[in-house]
C-alpha cells in the first residue's frame, strides 16, 4: 500500500529520516512538544515537512475550514510614550502627524461602514499619557451608540494597564466597567517577545513579558477572551521564541481564555530597527507552523494577511493556520512600517483566496460563531 | 471564475468554474490513494504521464505539490544555488497586427501611440545595461507590419559589434514566423540570417497556452500551437537555444495546462534545445478585451501550476520564477516550489507592467532575497552557464558565443 506524502505513516517516515521521528509521534498522539522539540522544528531544513506536521494538527482541529471576518480597524491615537524601537506608528505629542480621534470621529467612522456587514471593530492605539479614563469609556460607548450589535475587540494589555493607571484603580475593578461600556474581547497585540533581554533592548518602557501575561490572566478572569501574538524576525533568538510560545501555552493551561495565536512579522521600514531585514516569507510560513505545533491548547492560528501579504496568508492555510483575519478597513500601524498590502479587501476576494487554497471559507464573528458558511465541497 | 460566458469559436467552453481540491483530501481517502502512487513515481525519479499530472493538478494540495517539486528541484540541482541574469528588456516597437485581447502593451499601426525606437535610443539602453554588467538584452515587441528580417539583422549585428558581451536574446517564435511572412521565405532562412547577425538565443514568449481552442479565443491572429513548436524546433536545429513559457489563469482548463506542458516536454525530448521554462499568470488590468477575462488568478493557483511544471517537465533543467508578476516575496517561496532561477533583473519592463503589474527589483534586492531564502545567488548567462566572479565550481561557457566573449569568470578556463 503506497503512502502518498501526507498520510500519518508517510509523514512519520519522512520525519524519522529527518531526525524528527519522536516529534511526529508526539504530534500524532496528541502529546505536548517540549521546548527542545520547538527548537528542532525551527532548525529543521525541510519546511514542507514541518508544514505537513502542522497541517495535520490544523486539519485535526478544523478540517478544511478557514475562518475570516468582516471587520474594521480604528487606531484611535498614534501618540505614544513607549518609544518601542520596532514601531513606525508612534508619534510624540505635538509631533507632526500626531492625532487623537474624538469619540465623535470614531462614531462617524463606524457609521460610515453601516452599509457593510461589519461584525467587529478592532480598536488599538498608542499609549497616550494624557487621555483620561473617561475617554476610554466614551469611545466604547461611541462605537456601540453608532452600531449597537457590533463586537468591540479593543485594548491590548499595555493599553489596559494604562487605562487602570489613569483610572487610579486596580484593573479587576476597571474591567467590568469597560465591559459595561461595550468591550467584548481583547486583541493579542503587544506581546512582542516575552524574554527580558529583548524587552530591555527593544521596548524597555513598555510592559514586561510577565506583566503582559498577568494582565491577560486578569482579562480572562473577568470573563473576556483574548488573542495572543509574537512579534518575530528582529533581534530575538530561536530559544526566546520557544520560551515565548511555552509561556503562552502555560497561561492557556491556567485560564483557557486565549482564542487565537497570531505570529506578527516585524516590518523594519521607518523604525529604529530599519537596518534589520525582517523575516522572509519562508520564515513566516515556518512561524505559523511552529506556532500551530507548540500551542496545542490554543484553538486557532491566524495568518494575518495585512502583515504577511495576501499570498503568504493564503499559502499559510497549508502550514497550520486556519484564519486569515478580516476585510479590515483602514489599518494604520503596519502601513506606517512599510506594509504594502491594501487597506482593505473585498469579502469576495477573501473567499476566493481561501477556496484557491483548498479550504472552505467560514465567516465568523469575533468569538468564532459562524456568520456564514459555504457548503462543504463534495467528497472527491 | 466562470469561463462560460465566452463565445468560443472552437467548440464548447468548459462549463465548470475551477475549484481547488479540498486540501485535506490529500491526507486520507480516495484522493490520497490516487495520489500515492504518483507521488512515489515522482520521488523515485520516474516520469509521470499527462493523466497523472492532471490528477496532481486536480487532487493534490499545495503541500504535496510543493514537497514533490522541491524534491525534483534538489535531484536536478543538488547545489543550493539560485541563478539570475543581469538583463534588460528592450521593446523596439509596440506596433502590432495581431490584436491579442490580453495584451495592454501593443498599439495598432497608425495609432498615435505607436512607436519604433530610434537606433540611438536602443543603443543607449544597451549601453546602460552593459555598464551595469548586463549579459542579455531581451528584445521583443509587436509584430510590426513593415520591419523585416533585414531590419532586425542590422540591429542585432550593430549591438553585437558594440557590446560583444551582451547577448541578444530576441524575437519570440510568433515574431520569427511573422518575419518569414513579411520576407515571403521559409522560417529556416530567417533564423539562419538572424543567427549569422549575432542572435544568441530565442525567448519563449508567445506560447500563451499551446492549445488551439484557447488560442482561437485569446490570440486568434497569432501563431498556432504547431507553428510555435516548429519555430522552436528549427531554432534548436540551427544550434540556438531557446526558453519556453506559459501564460495561464485566463480561459484555459486544467487539462489544457497539462497539454501545454506535454507539448513542451515532447519537443524537448526531440531536440533538447530548451534551456528553461517560466510561467506566469495572466495580468488582466486594462487589457483590450478585459471583459472576457476572469479576475487575476490568486497566488495559490500560480504556485500550484508552478510546482506542477517542475514535477512534469523532467527534461527541463531550469525553472524560472516570476517575481515580476508575483512579487519578490512570493518568488522566494517558489524557490521551495521547484524554481531554481530568478529570471532577469529586467532593468526595464514594459509589457506586463502595462497590464497593472510592476514588481521590478534591483540586483541587490534579488541577491538578498535569494540569499535570505537560504540559497547562493549566482549570475548566469543566457544559456544558464554561471558567469560570476564568486563562483568557484564549474563555470564553463555554455555556447560558442559566450566562449568567444572571453569574459567568463570563476573556474572557467
Amino acid at each position: 500500500m503506497p503512502l502518498g506524502l501526507l498520510s500519518t505513516d508517510a509523514i512519520s517516515q519522512r520525519a524519522a529520516a529527518a531526525g524528527l521521528g519522536e516529534i511526529a509521534r508526539k504530534v500524532f498522539e496528541g502529546e505536548r512538544l517540549s521546548r527542545e522539540d520547538g527548537i528542532s522544528l525551527y532548525e529543521a531544513p525541510d519546511l514542507h515537512l514541518v508544514g505537513a506536521l502542522a497541517n495535520h494538527v490544523r486539519e485535526r482541529l478544523h478540517g478544511d475550514k478557514a475562518y475570516f471576518n468582516v471587520n474594521q480597524h480604528i487606531n484611535y491615537t498614534n501618540i505614544c510614550n513607549k518609544l518601542c524601537r520596532f514601531c513606525a506608528f508612534q508619534r510624540l505629542p505635538k509631533q507632526e502627524g500626531a492625532y487623537v480621534m474624538s469619540p465623535e470621529v470614531i462614531a462617524e467612522k463606524i457609521t460610515a461602514q453601516l452599509s457593510e456587514p461589519v461584525t467587529e471593530v478592532h480598536m488599538v492605539a498608542g499609549i497616550h499619557p494624557k487621555l483620561d479614563y473617561q475617554y476610554y469609556l466614551d469611545i466604547l460607548r461611541a462605537v456601540k451608540g453608532a452600531r449597537p450589535e457590533i463586537h468591540i475587540k479593543a485594548f491590548t494589555m499595555i493599553e489596559l494597564m494604562q487605562i487602570a493607571h489613569v483610572a487610579k484603580r486596580p484593573l479587576e475593578e476597571v474591567l467590568p466597567e469597560l465591559i459595561e461600556a461595550g468591550l467584548g474581547s481583547c486583541p493579542g497585540g503587544g506581546a512582542e517577545v516575552f524574554a527580558d533581554r529583548v524587552h530591555v533592548e527593544g521596548y524597555h518602557l513598555k510592559n514586561t513579558g510577565q506583566q503582559w501575561i498577568d494582565t491577560a490572566r486578569q482579562v480572562h478572569e473577568a470573563g473576556l477572551r483574548s488573542n495572543c501574538t509574537m512579534l518575530h524576525g528582529h533581534i530575538e533568538t530561536i530559544e526566546e521564541r520557544v520560551d515565548h510560545l511555552d509561556r503562552l501555552r502555560l497561561l492557556q493551561d491556567e485560564t483557557g481564555g486565549l482564542q487565537t495565536y497570531i505570529p506578527l512579522s516585524f516590518h523594519p521600514e521607518n523604525t529604529e530597527w530599519a537596518h534589520l531585514p525582517g523575516p522572509t516569507a519562508l520564515d513566516e510560513l515556518r512561524e505559523i507552523a511552529v506556532g500551530r505545533l507548540m500551542l496545542d491548547n490554543i484553538p486557532h492560528v491566524k495568518s494575518y494577511w495585512i502583515m504577511l501579504d495576501i499570498p503568504i496568508a493564503q499559502l499559510a492555510l497549508s502550514y497550520g493556520s486556519d484564519d486569515v483575519d478580516g476585510t479590515v478597513v483602514e489599518e494604520r500601524i503596519y502601513h506606517e512600517a512599510g506594509a504594502t498590502t491594501p487597506q482593505e479587501v473585498k469579502r469576495a476576494e477573501l473567499i476566493q483566496w481561501i477556496r484557491d487554497a483548498g479550504r472552505t471559507p467560514v465567516e465568523r464573528d469575533t468569538l468564532y460563531n459562524v456568520v456564514w458558511e459555504e457548503p462543504a465541497l463534495a467528497e472527491a | 471564475m466562470s469561463t462560460t460566458a465566452i463565445q468560443d469559436p472552437a467548440g464548447p467552453a468548459p462549463d465548470q468554474e475551477w475549484v481547488a481540491p479540498r486540501a485535506s483530501a490529500a491526507s486520507s481517502g480516495t484522493s490520497a490513494a490516487r495520489l500515492a502512487p504518483i507521488c512515489d513515481k515522482v520521488l523515485s525519479g520516474e516520469r509521470i504521464t499527462p493523466e497523472e499530472a492532471l490528477i496532481l493538478h486536480e487532487e493534490a494540495d499545495l503541500l504535496t505539490l510543493g514537497t514533490l517539486a522541491d524534491a525534483v528541484r534538489w535531484r536536478i540541482h543538488p547545489e543550493p544555488r539560485v541563478t539570475y541574469i543581469v538583463d534588460r528588456n528592450v521593446n523596439p516597437t509596440n506596433s502590432c497586427v495581431t490584436d491579442c485581447g490580453f495584451c495592454a502593451f501593443y498599439r495598432r499601426p497608425g495609432d498615435p501611440e505607436e512607436y519604433v525606437l530610434p537606433r540611438e535610443e536602443i543603443v543607449a539602453k544597451v549601453q546602460e545595461t552593459a555598464d551595469l554588467g548586463g549579459r542579455q538584452i531581451l528584445m521583443q515587441g509587436g509584430h510590426h507590419p513593415r520591419l523585416k528580417t533585414d531590419w532586425w539583422c542590422d540591429l542585432i549585428a550593430d549591438l553585437r559589434e558594440r557590446f560583444p558581451q551582451v547577448n541578444s536574446h530576441a524575437l519570440s517564435a510568433p515574431e520569427i514566423e511573422h518575419l518569414s511572412k513579411l520576407d515571403k521565405r521559409p522560417v529556416e532562412e530567417v533564423i539562419r540570417d538572424l543567427k549569422d547577425a549575432g542572435l544568441g538565443s530565442v525567448p519563449g514568449a508567445g506560447a500563451e497556452i499551446l492549445v488551439e481552442r484557447v488560442r482561437l479565443i485569446i490570440a486568434p491572429r497569432k501563431t498556432t500551437t504547431d507553428t510555435w513548436l516548429d519555430v522552436h524546433r528549427k531554432v534548436h536545429e540551427a544550434g540556438l537555444r531557446s526558453s519556453a513559457t506559459m501564460m495561464f489563469g485566463h480561459v484555459e482548463t486544467a487539462a489544457e495546462r497539462i497539454e501545454h506542458l506535454a507539448r513542451l516536454r515532447d519537443l524537448q525530448d526531440e531536440t533538447g534545445g530548451f534551456t528553461a521554462f517560466a510561467c506566469w499568470t495572466m495580468q488582466p488590468d486594462g487589457v483590450p478585451q478585459e471583459e472576457i477575462y476572469p479576475e487575476r488568478a490568486t497566488p495559490g493557483v500560480y504556485l500550484r501550476v508552478q510546482a506542477l511544471s517542475r514535477i512534469f517537465l523532467d527534461n527541463f533543467k531550469n525553472i524560472q520564477t516570476s517575481y515580476v508578476t508575483q512579487g519578490v516575496k512570493m518568488a522566494t517561496v517558489t524557490l521551495r516550489y521547484g524554481c531554481n532561477d530568478f529570471g532577469g533583473t529586467m532593468l526595464e519592463e514594459n509589457v506586463v507592467s502595462a497590464a497593472g503589474c510592476f514588481h521590478l527589483e534591483s540586483v541587490q534586492r534579488i541577491e538578498d532575497a535569494i540569499a535570505r531564502a537560504g540559497f547562493t545567488p549566482r549570475q548566469r548567462n543566457s544559456w544558464y552557464g554561471i558567469c560570476d566572479e564568486r563562483h568557484k565550481g564549474e563555470g564553463v561557457p555554455r555556447s560558442a558565443q559566450e566562449a568567444s566573449c572571453e569574459i567568463t569568470a570563476g573556474g572557467a578556463a
